[in-house]
């Protein structure tokens, strides 16, 4: 469904990306792991199009979507979450999540029609989904770091995406908070037929749900492959895994 | 069309207001009523500003232009054409837009202070020509004795005549704010980055609310020339844009209601502290500083949080 061919992404003479591969099947759960600085959200950036990378391709549906701008990317069905929370802080929960799913409906422009009459089932019951729905009419700046989160993922929900790339969803929680975070991924995966792409730094919870794990050092695919596979790769073992 | 977007209690207090303000012009003295007038026209110019700086926070800091631009196109058409009126009123947004629309084209690929700094270089050059081409413009004294229909050319008609299509523009404006479009704008206000994320295009979507909100100013300019009778360049100097500026922000930014409330403080203050000394606006500087270290949500945000003490504890006992 995506698929990544030897991307680049070079800030002045740092190269953050270099020679990254990825592919990701319809229905699959991918991890991308990798210590810090080794250029996983730099690779979400440049899949979304928060980037453009500098060579290679981006494949989605048989279409190269490498330089398009982020809202067309968004409209060919990719929508993700940001590792540091990016919401829209003065909105009301229930209108951070309207304005997705006004977008994907396109009716962002339409004028003279009372917004909260619009998309209403459907924003409910996404927050429903993720279990915000008691919060519905907070203002979301003010919600708990872990709420936001869960936010974030509710916002991407509500493009209807075929993928939905989760990039640290579980940064900055706590473990009661993570365990049911992605007790909802799992779900949301079952339930929507989603296929998601995330990263994460809890291997633990790595190699517990994802299907296959790509693993990123300084910028460059070491491996992508199968929970068994990456754990006994050597090299994995070197860089990152401490020796085994 | 209103459905669930205003209660009852706020249109009895519209309603209120707007019969007071019907019944007034017979009662009070000429000079009064002309000042009404001047902070009706005033208001909605800041509040066609307000459109896009405070709900899109698109610094449109030359917004004057646009009410210039309005004003001269109704002058130039109703003294230099034989055309019938309705089209130089009608004329007048839509040039103003046209004009926003090509200064915008250009400022928003800019952000923020950038965006400001254009819009200030694009509107000066427009200020210049209104300034020198005499034989159009009339230069610095501007175009005077513009013939006005007989219908609204007397104070008290053209009070109610710039009252009413003040009210009409309220309402429009109210419900452009309120549609998905209004939603989408204070999205992007909020964060244009995720914005661009969830499918919008944010800049075609800042370009537009620019183009309404230009709209809007030059129908504020049209009531002026219709209240005036004239038109100057000062219409168009970057001062007018600051005053207006100041009005959004002192009536509170991030309300509805609150640049009316500027544009009154302001023309008040200009026009009753301007009888006793000229350096009112030394009186304004103050209440600027006041304003930035008491009430940085302006005045009606400050009043509107108030109004609503349950809903902020809520959010302090959340902690965040």
């Amino acid at each position: 469904m995506l698929k990544v061919e030897a991307v680049d992404k070079s800030f002045g003479d740092f190269m953050a990306v270099c020679q990254a591969n990825l592919s990701v099947d319809k229905g699959e759960l991918v991890a991308v792991i990798g210590p810090n600085g080794a250029g996983k959200t730099t690779l979400f950036n440049l899949i979304t199009g928060q980037l453009w990378p500098d060579r290679g391709r981006i494949i989605f549906k048989d279409e190269d979507i490498s330089g398009l701008p982020a809202y067309e990317i968004c409209k060919k069905g990719i929508a993700r979450s940001f590792q540091i929370v990016n919401i829209f802080p003065r909105l009301t929960v229930f209108g951070n999540v309207q304005v997705a799913v006004l977008s994907q409906r396109r009716r962002s422009n339409t004028l003279f029609s009372p917004a909260q009459n619009l998309a209403v089932e459907e924003t409910k019951s996404i927050l429903e989904s993720v279990g915000l729905s008691d919060k519905v009419t907070n203002i979301a700046g003010s919600l708990s770091h872990g709420d936001q989160k869960i936010l974030e993922i509710a916002i991407a929900l509500g493009n209807e995406p075929e993928l939905l790339i989760l990039d640290e969803p579980t940064a900055g929680m706590s473990p009661e908070e993570t365990a049911a975070t992605l007790g909802l991924i799992k779900n949301l995966a079952g339930s929507r037929g989603l296929t998601i792409l995330f990263c994460e730094h809890d291997m633990d919870v790595v190699f517990s749900i994802a299907q296959s794990i790509m693993v990123m050092h300084q910028g460059q695919t070491l491996i992508q492959g199968k929970p068994q596979e990456v754990r006994e790769n050597r090299e994995v073992q070197e860089a990152y895994l401490g020796g085994g | 069309m209103f459905r669930g977007i205003i209660d009852r209690k706020s249109l009895w207090f519209i309603g209120a207001i707007l019969i007071v303000l019907l019944i007034l012009p017979p009662i009070l003295p000429r000079f009064y009523t002309y000042i009404l007038a001047v902070i009706f026209v005033t208001s909605l110019l800041a509040m066609s500003l307000n459109l896009v700086l405070g709900h899109g926070m698109i610094f449109q800091f030359h917004h004057g232009v646009f009410y210039g631009v309005g004003a001269y196109t109704a002058a130039l058409m109703l003294s230099k054409t034989s055309l019938p009126m309705w089209i130089g009123f009608v004329a007048g947004p839509v040039v103003a837009a046209l004009v926003g629309l090509l200064i915008g084209w250009f400022c928003v690929r800019l952000t923020r202070l950038y965006f400001g700094m254009l819009q200030i270089s694009l509107g000066s050059l427009i200020w210049a020509i209104a300034f020198r081409w005499y034989s159009l413009t009339g230069g610095d004294d501007g175009i005077h004795g513009i013939p006005i229909p007989s219908l609204i050319s007397s104070l008290n008609s053209s009070y109610y005549f710039i009252l009413i299509i003040l009210v009409i523009c309220l309402v429009a404006l109210y419900l452009i704010l309120k549609s998905p479009f209004g939603t989408t704008l204070e999205a992007i206000r909020d964060n244009p980055q995720r914005c661009e994320a969830v499918g919008v295009n944010v800049r075609r979507h800042q370009l537009m609310a620019i183009v309404i909100a230009t709209f809007f100013a030059g129908i504020a300019g049209v009531l002026f020339v219709v209240l005036e009778g004239s038109v100057f360049p000062d219409l168009l100097f970057w001062v007018l844009s600051l005053e207006v500026f100041i009005m959004c922000l002192l009536g509170g930014w991030f309300t509805f209601a609150g640049p009316i409330l500027g544009a009154a403080i302001m023309v008040s203050l200009r026009t009753f502290v301007g009888i006793f000394t000229e350096y009112w606006t030394l009186i304004l500087g103050v209440i600027l500083i006041l304003l930035i270290f008491f009430l940085p949500e302006g005045v009606m945000g400050y009043f509107l949080e108030k109004l609503k003490p349950q809903v902020r504890e809520v959010a302090e006992g959340r902690g965040e």
